[in-house]
């Protein structure tokens, strides 16, 4: 069966270039990068040769990067971090939005019950927050502005730079989660403002259970996993040379080939959608109107659910994913759809397709070729369909 | 090594585990049902219907039965929902289709689970439709003739 992987943003392939240096690192150069002796002293060349890559791509210095487990780790890390640090001087509050991920949004629900204030900023239709309703939000005892700069559903690109120079005016620490976003757009901690900042490594052909988190010079926050004196007593824990060598790799081809990548994607995503739009009816495109990453895009169907729409797909060997998934027996539509108002039978049909560097026209025809007839099955027994048609009409 | 290592894991049987094709949710069974499903449509006139369930909430079904000497001959559903809503309805109309009411009238939803060899247990609720959609649909047919036998009545109360 023909397979086609439209989950990129989900996860991407390891590039067979990042593995190949990442090989030595695995059996030969096995050593602690703590060891004082020679293989000590290999894995930390290793280390620190990472580090400087890392911190170069996005315009940090050397030592303000720490080495992490992914951007789940990173984004608590920054949150709780700066949360408990902060907290020893007095409880605070922190700002963030209803559609980031859910390293960041389940961490500040936790802080929430832990005593801290935490403000969820509304979306508008396009999935974009108002930087105006971050300066009213602003309180005296705001200790930490948390905002993501591209979404994992939509691919929307949220105004940080505006949002991170509003929190450098107020001085408040500004934290973002650009783990979608690095690799496939600039990314600066300059001109963005902020003053954390997590990246990974999977989503941009590097191995998985590796990130980091950018932490500006002068930023004191607390560790959230205690032991010995790794990552400046950030993080302890042995450092995994092998994925740090990878993840470094990956993040330099990303950044070499993003021109190229940038327009292919973005030819195939217009293809993908002025195809969809032609061929199915009632189809809506999420965050068409705003700027977004060039791979993804995410659509709604009338009168179809999306777990059917997937499992169709899955059938015929293509990999999408949705924000949405009926699996407790309450089904919940996906948090990012609903703040930007859609409605929750449109979010109940939503999916999300995120293409990748692999991805051909050809797989993009086959795509719209399986989805035109599946919507259309699927339209055929739905008891639903028929009334949108006739309020169509 | 002998069957040693299996004891390291709770439950034996689920080791290794039982994959169907591409997918690690769904049996066979269910996958047929869901890609063919079995009486789909609507019917000319039926005798008793049901819309049940909430589109708000990613579900929703359309039952229909046509009743021919207390019997169901014919039975067409329709369906808005996710793999396990869409076979367990097919499931329930194969169920129902050539039972007297009474018999049907027993269908639950556990005899639509165990028809179709076991759904997720995430899903086991899906199966639940199916099976009030039926019994709504019974209802709806059970009143109408009751207010057709009361019609009649009337009109013959009204000619004497």
């Amino acid at each position: 069966m023909r397979k086609v992987y439209l989950d990129h943003n989900a996860t991407t392939p390891l590039d067979k270039r990042v593995f190949e240096v990442m090989k030595p690192y695995l059996i030969d150069n096995f050593g602690n990068a703590s060891s004082p002796h020679q293989y000590g002293r290999i894995a930390n060349q290793a280390l620190e040769d990472s580090r400087r890559i890392v911190a170069r791509t996005i315009g940090a210095k050397t030592e303000e990067i720490i080495f992490t487990s992914g951007g789940t780790e990173s984004d608590n890390l920054a949150l709780r971090g700066i949360a408990y640090h902060k907290r020893i001087k007095r409880i605070g509050h922190i700002i963030t939005s209803s559609i980031e991920h859910h390293a960041v949004i389940k961490t500040c629900n936790i802080l929430e019950k832990d005593g801290f204030s935490i403000t969820y900023l509304p979306v508008d239709s396009q999935g974009r927050v108002d930087p105006d309703d971050v300066k009213k939000s602003i309180r005296k005892d705001t200790i930490l502005i948390s905002l993501m700069l591209a979404n994992n559903e939509t691919g929307v690109i949220e105004p940080v730079a505006e949002i991170g120079e509003i929190a450098r005016e107020n001085n408040i620490l500004f934290h973002c989660d650009a783990v979608q976003a690095v690799g496939k757009m600039a990314v600066d901690v300059g001109t963005l403002y902020t003053d954390l900042l997590s990246l990974t490594s999977h989503k941009i052909y590097g191995p998985k259970g590796i990130g980091a988190l950018f932490v500006r010079d002068g930023v004191e926050l607390s560790p959230i996993i205690t032991g010995g004196h790794h990552e400046i007593g950030l993080r302890a824990g042995t450092e995994n040379i092998a994925a740090i060598v990878g993840f470094a790799h990956a993040l330099k081809i990303a950044i070499e080939e993003m021109d190229i990548y940038q327009k292919n994607i973005l030819n195939l995503r217009n293809k993908l959608e002025s195809d969809i739009l032609d061929r199915i009816e009632q189809v809506e495109i999420y965050s068409s109107k705003s700027c977004r990453l060039p791979h993804t895009s995410c659509m709604g169907f009338a009168s179809v659910e999306a777990e059917s729409v997937l499992l169709h797909l899955d059938l015929k060997g293509i990999a999408a994913s949705s924000g949405s998934a009926c699996t407790t027996g309450e089904p919940e539509p996906s948090h990012v759809l609903l703040a930007m108002g859609i409605s929750p039978g449109i979010a109940q049909g939503s999916i999300r397709i995120s293409l990748g560097r692999g991805n051909t026209k050809d797989e993009v025809d086959y795509t719209v070729d399986v989805l035109e007839n599946v919507v259309s099955q699927l339209r055929n027994i739905s008891s639903q369909w028929q009334i949108a048609e006739k309020k169509a009409l | 090594m002998g069957d040693e290592w299996k004891q390291l894991y709770r439950n034996t049987e689920e080791y290794p585990p039982q994959h169907t094709g591409p997918l690690i949710f769904y049996n066979d069974l269910v996958i047929d049902h869901f890609t063919n499903p079995r009486n789909v449509g609507e019917m000319e006139n039926p005798d008793g219907e049901a819309v049940i369930g909430d589109p708000a909430c990613g579900d929703q079904m359309k039952v229909e039965i046509k009743v021919e000497n207390n019997t169901i001959v014919d039975i067409k559903f329709k369906s808005y929902g996710c793999p396990g809503a869409i076979a367990t309805s097919s499931m329930m109309t194969q169920l129902a289709k050539g039972k007297t009411l009474d018999e049907a009238q027993l269908l639950t939803d556990d005899d639509i689970v165990i028809a179709l060899g076991g759904v997720p247990e995430k899903k086991r609720h899906c199966s639940l439709m199916g099976a009030n959609g039926l019994q709504e649909a019974i209802k709806d047919y059970i009143r109408k003739q009751r207010s057709q036998v009361e019609s009649i009545d009337e009109k013959s109360v009204s000619g004497s």
